[in-house]
Parts: structure tokens; sequence; C-alpha cells
């Protein structure tokens, strides 16, 4: 990051209505209109602070016929990716925790050298 | 290497992966169909997961709970849709509140696991799903903003202090 992305960023952050903003956009995208009415602002301060936060990349706002929508980050490829990625993590440890788990089973049936290579 | 394959696939954000044991299937079925077993694998060694309720029938319930190194619950749930033993088992894995009741905006996963035998061993196939993208991108950006405000947070201090 360069300092003045970084500068955008603390800037965007640095207020709490902007703060409060991302924090409603997490669950989903938001239309201005309908951010605007929960802030004791007119539409206009609401879609100023939304510029700032789309400015500083932590949002992106879309058309929608007559609506603004704004959602959080458009990287979807790479947060699917990292969701996945998450996933994978997790399950690599389940699956050493059980073939541990088998390894300590007494030898009943001795399978003469098994197929591992 | 247990691990026989990885795939991820973006498009349906499905996790899919092969592994090879050399434990008889029966065996391995046990891992997932009786709670102890099941306790001593589900959550990391800092997490260990004790299993409060365990129904492993069709729409039957598991619910559990993790315990972090500080002492806190993560609750846990899973919702049994299909069991044939001792060879798959399909159920939507998800995370509870405090009470252990399912959190309905925290996202959830479709797990099928499948248990086949192969060369004397067992080849199991993990196959989960995320419900729908806005759920998997709503798990990482809370994680994200979690981040945010924590990094807030100290900025905060910096600026009043």
């Amino acid at each position: 990051m360069t300092d003045e992305t970084v500068d955008r960023l603390f800037h965007a952050l640095a207020d709490a209505t902007r703060r409060d903003i991302l924090r409603r956009c997490v669950r989903g995208e938001m239309s201005v209109s309908r951010l605007a009415e929960a802030y004791p602002m007119s539409f206009a301060a609401v879609q100023k602070h939304v510029a700032v936060l789309e400015r500083a990349g932590l949002v992106t706002k879309q058309r929608r016929g007559r609506e603004q929508l704004v959602r959080m980050d458009p990287d979807a490829v790479g947060r699917a990716r990292q969701a996945l990625d998450e996933l994978e993590t997790a399950w690599r440890g389940r699956v050493d925790r059980m073939s541990r788990l088998l390894a300590q089973d007494p030898e009943e049936n001795d399978p003469t050298e098994g197929p591992d290579r | 290497m247990t691990v026989t394959s990885v795939d991820k696939d973006l498009d349906n954000l499905t996790l899919t992966l092969i592994a090879d044991f050399s434990a008889p299937v029966e065996r391995v079925w046990q891992l997932w169909a009786d709670p102890r077993q099941l306790e001593r694998w589900w959550g990391p060694p800092t997490y260990p997961a004790t299993v409060e309720q365990y129904d492993l029938t069709p729409g039957g319930d598991v619910s559990y709970f993790m315990t972090s190194p500080e002492g806190e619950k993560h609750y846990g749930w899973w919702r049994i849709t299909s069991v044939t033993s001792p060879t798959s088992l399909e159920f939507t894995d998800g995370f509870a509140d405090q009470e252990g009741k399912p959190s309905p905006d925290q996202p959830t996963t479709n797990v099928r696991v499948q248990l086949t035998e192969r060369e004397g061993g067992t080849r199991m196939e993990m196959r989960s799903t995320f419900d729908s993208r806005e759920q998997m991108e709503q798990m990482v950006n809370m994680g994200m903003v979690e981040g945010l405000q924590e990094a807030v947070g100290q900025i905060d201090a910096i600026l009043v202090g």
C-alpha cells in the first residue's frame, strides 16, 4: 500500500458514521436511500460519506434502476479463494487428526505392508 | 500423505477433499458416528470440541462447542440431511450463538462425506459447499471488519492519548 492509499483508508475509517455504514454493508448490499434513513443527516451527506469509503476502496457503488447500491469490496473471487483456503486448512487439520487417531488403534488384522508408497 | 487430492471450485464455492486411510470403512465411519471420537478430531488441539447433542438420523441435530485457550466457548451445530451407515453422511454445518442456537446471520456450509473401500483401506471424499456467495463473503468480511475495528480502536487510542 502506498502512503496515499493508507491515508485514504485511515481518513475513511476515522469517522464514526462511515464506520457504521461499513458495518451495515458487511451483511450485504444496502441502498444509499436506506442508509440515509439510518442517520440524522441529509441524503447528500450520506452520499458524501459513501464516496469517501468508495475512494478508500472499502466499498463499491452500483446503480440499479433508481437506486444506488453500496457493498463492501468487489473482489469476490479473491474472497472466494480466501474462504476456500481457510476451509481447506481446517479440513487438512481434521484429516491429519483422523489418521493419527486411526494409527492409535491396536493392530488386529495386520495389513501386511499397506498400500503406502 | 493421507490427503490424496484437494479441489477448490471457485464458481460453485466448493471444496472437495479426498483422503485415503489404511483402516477399514467401518472403522473410519466410527470417527464420524461416535461423538466421543468426533470430539478428538473435529476441532484443532487448541480448540477442543465437546459434543452436547448427537442425533445421527435424517433431520437430527448435533450440537457442540469448541473451547478457546482462554476458555471461551464457540458453539456450532449440524443438521443431518441424510445418513447411510457406514458409507455416507450429509449435513449442514453452521455456527451458533452463546446459547447454542443457530445464528441465522452466520454462514453455513453443506458437507457430504462418502466412504468407499479401496485397496483394503478407505477412501474418504468430503465435499463442502458454501450456501451462497453472499454468505461466504460475509464470513470473510466479518473477520475483516473485526480487524478494521481493532485497528481503528488502536488509532482512536493514539489520537486521544
